[in-house]
């Protein structure tokens, strides 16, 4: 007779022959038996968060660093119901997330038992397919399958709910059927003719350019190596999503940098003004496109994407390739090599007016800003910490507001998995869990959130975590004691009616830091940065930094709402030249 | 129009709107239904009629055929999403005007009335097969079959005759000759 197993030690097999190394979770009543069996499986070591939602996001942070699933670990009711949130933001990012959930027993689900909630109701539209395991015997092929789900296709969170007296009750084990019909509906449906379409477009194109996502990532590091191969075949520009950042180099003559509300001037004119615009990976989210009957108005459009859904959902494209990038990818810079176009020649007398236009855009050097000597810039902070980490395989994540703006903006990524933010969703609260999570990944390497003060609040238990696992994670914040998008919304839009975004009263940062028993570091003067940003790399603790800013300081460029790409509101200096020419005001 | 203060873009003007049928097959399992309404729900699609039962118990099949009205765009959203669930095995579209498919709905009507205007209220209902399925001498219960404008409009026409109760399913569809759809 063959070995039968409690539904707890199951969930462990599972996660072994997965190739599960680590779990962040939180125990409780619901899923005690399965925080009974993790010490019999020393492969995989529990991190101990302090919130579920923390679970989530270090899950998250782990995910995209890695490119393995992250799995999360919670117990039924407000363990469920605090993991949603991190649920959606995987699911608005393309994160595999594999959350199993504890439930109160299968005899008590429905009776408003204690810590019961609608764990799979509640999940439902935040994750790609979530189960509830109602017989033990179930359990082997639904964890299994949940894995499959999770990291096939277009990649995104799931979950597993399972009854307290599952975990209990005992069946036979089933190791993952490979040779089964694989889950995923998502797979390549392109073929040569479609990439011999491309090729004919790339070749008559004058003014093309790359836009390229998340989804060049989610791929995998091969991705990234054959799109700058591609990139360097055809001379094109290329520009990409906040989420994409990596995958092309960010310092790198042909990039332009990213597009969208606060892209560059010459990456947002550029999509305007192309001829031929080559999507690969991305979704043409609404930060990305501004106004929709006015977005690159004048280009044949090919979209390059696993999802057939996000085909043609928000913007009609000429040519549709339903594929995972790597694999179009390869099949181009195959048939290009065939075909000798010898592109990299003819293209670029083709397209060498249409550099030169860029080139033009960028001597506007949409980026710049106003620096100070008396007062620590925002952006200068972002760029001082670029100088000092990026010889170092540095991550990066960040909250969400202005801090995660310029960060994107200044600090240039040469690799990908390297830069995790929420965007989709735009999760305050995000960066500190995500950052834990990244250094579980990676114990040697530099970890810095970029934070604001108020997103870092959200989530600030977290740095427990850091502390207990002697994660050396690094919390760069940006304190400007406000609230600073909502502000700066505020103050362009709604005449400056500053309502409920500055923050009176503000822990004492580095204060905090010492009580959470980690290092605090304060800077506030530009000519004492360098020297603190040097002391922070070289603290082997985690540290809480805190960079008092400049509170004024906007997020420019910007594409104000409503606004093609082409019409974007500079920086300062921009627009004192325009007040001029008169100019300036019809922008704002 | 007052100068939009939003963060998000406004409305573009939307295309042509039709009504279509889609017809799903999926998994008979627990909570399907819900992920297929809930689908709707949470993305704004509209929802006209749902008719969904088991068709094949071995294989553990039901099939779902949902009226629902939205422009082309809107349409071809609806069909990739439902193809994402896990446990949707196919999706079929068809517009409510194509003429190689039929689609029924069914209805059951109570009439309380004299025998006499029962009969002319079962003489109404000739077009639409009507079965009595239950008769007193002051009452009967009549089924329908017929498409969902004729209904609405056998509602109207029974009430003068004594139409005190209606009961009606949601549209069910197929293909007309020897062509099959799955």
């Amino acid at each position: 007779m063959p070995k039968l197993y409690s539904g707890a030690e199951i969930v462990f097999k599972c996660l072994e022959d997965q190739k599960v190394e680590h779990i962040f979770g939180y125990p409780g009543g619901a899923v005690l038996p399965i925080y009974d069996e993790l010490k019999n499986h020393p492969t995989i070591k529990h991190i101990l968060v302090r919130h579920e939602q923390g679970a989530g996001h270090a899950a998250e942070g782990y995910a995209r660093s890695t490119g393995k699933p992250g799995v999360v670990l919670v117990t039924s009711g407000p363990g469920a119901t605090n993991v949603v949130t991190a649920l959606t933001d995987a699911y608005m990012d393309s994160v595999p997330l594999v959350c199993i959930s504890g439930q109160v027993p299968t005899h008590l689900i429905g009776t408003d038992a204690f810590q019961e909630c609608d764990t799979t109701g509640i999940t439902r539209p935040c994750t790609k397919h979530n189960w509830l395991v109602k017989d033990i015997n179930d359990l082997p092929r639904i964890m299994h399958e949940a894995f499959e789900v999770a990291t096939t296709g277009r990649p995104g969170p799931v979950l597993v709910d399972i009854p307290k007296d599952i975990q209990f009750a005992k069946a036979k084990y089933s190791k993952p059927n490979k040779k089964k019909k694989a889950v995923s509906k998502n797979l390549n449906r392109f073929n040569q003719k479609d990439i011999d379409q491309l090729i004919d477009l790339m070749s008559k194109s004058k003014k093309p350019i790359f836009y390229t996502g998340g989804g060049v990532i989610n791929s995998g590091p091969k991705a990234s190596e054959l799109l700058r191969e591609l990139v360097s075949l055809t001379g094109f520009p290329i520009t990409s999503t906040l989420q994409g950042l990596g995958a092309y180099p960010g310092n790198d003559n042909q990039f332009l940098g990213m597009l969208g509300m606060h892209g560059t001037y010459e990456a947002n004119n550029a999509m305007h003004d192309c001829d031929l615009l080559i999507n690969i990976g991305a979704r043409f989210d609404d930060r990305i496109t501004g106004k929709i009957d006015e977005f690159s108005p004048k280009s044949k459009k090919v979209h390059i994407d696993i999802d057939p859904s996000s085909i043609n959902k928000i913007i009609k494209v000429d040519l549709s390739i339903v594929g995972d990038v790597s694999d179009v990818i390869s099949l181009t810079t195959k048939t290009l090599k065939k075909k000798k176009l010898n592109l990299e020649k003819s293209n670029k007398q083709k397209i060498s007016n249409w550099w030169k236009q860029i080139e033009k855009w960028r001597t506007k050097q949409s980026l710049s800003f106003v620096n100070s000597d008396t007062i620590i810039k925002p952006q200068y902070a972002v760029q001082r910490l670029y100088e000092l980490t990026k010889d170092s395989d540095t991550y990066i994540t960040t909250e969400v507001g202005q801090h995660q703006m310029w960060a994107a903006q200044h600090y240039k990524f040469d690799k990908p998995n390297r830069w995790m933010t929420s965007g989709g969703l735009g999760t305050m609260g995000y960066g500190l869990p995500a950052a834990v999570g990244v250094q579980v990944a990676h114990p040697k390497k530099l970890v810095i959130d970029i934070a604001g003060e108020a997103s870092i609040l959200m989530n600030m238990q977290e740095i427990s975590t850091a502390v207990q696992y002697n994660l050396p994670i690094k919390i760069f914040i940006l304190n400007n004691q406000y609230m600073g998008m909502v502000r700066q919304w505020q103050e362009l839009l709604h005449e400056k009616n500053y309502s409920e975004s500055y923050s009176k009263a503000l822990p004492d940062f580095v204060k905090l830091a010492e009580a959470y028993g980690c290092v605090g570091i304060r800077a506030k003067d530009p000519s004492e940065l360098d020297e603190k940003i040097e002391e922070m790399i070289n603290t082997d603790r985690p540290v809480i930094f805190d960079c008092l800013v400049d509170q004024g300081e906007n997020c420019f460029p910007m594409i104000p709402s409503g606004k093609p790409h082409n019409q974007m509101l500079l920086g300062p200096k921009d627009q004192e030249a325009n007040k001029i020419t008169g100019k300036g005001k019809a922008l704002v | 129009m007052a100068k939009s203060k939003s963060a998000y873009s406004t409305p573009s003007k939307s295309g042509k709107i039709d009504t279509h049928i889609i017809v799903v097959w999926v998994d008979n399992e627990a909570s399907v239904l819900s992920r297929v309404v809930g689908l709707f729900s949470g993305r704004g699609y509209n929802i006209e009629s749902l008719a969904v039962a088991e068709i094949d118990h071995k294989k553990n099949l039901s099939r779902i055929t949902i009226v629902t009205t939205g422009t082309p765009e809107v349409i071809e959203q609806i069909v990739l999403q439902l193809k994402k669930l896990v446990p949707v095995h196919n999706v079929v579209n068809f517009k409510r005007e194509d003429k190689k498919v039929i689609f029924k709905e069914m209805a059951l009507l109570k009439i309380v009335a004299n025998p006499i205007k029962i009969k002319k209220a079962l003489n109404a209902c000739k077009k639409y097969n009507p079965v009595i399925l239950d008769q007193t001498n002051k009452s009967a219960v009549i089924q329908i079959t017929a498409l969902r404008r004729e209904i609405d409009n056998m509602i109207k026409n029974l009430k003068p005759l004594g139409l005190v109760s209606a009961s009606r399913t949601g549209a069910v569809a197929m293909t007309r000759g020897a062509e099959i759809l799955n």
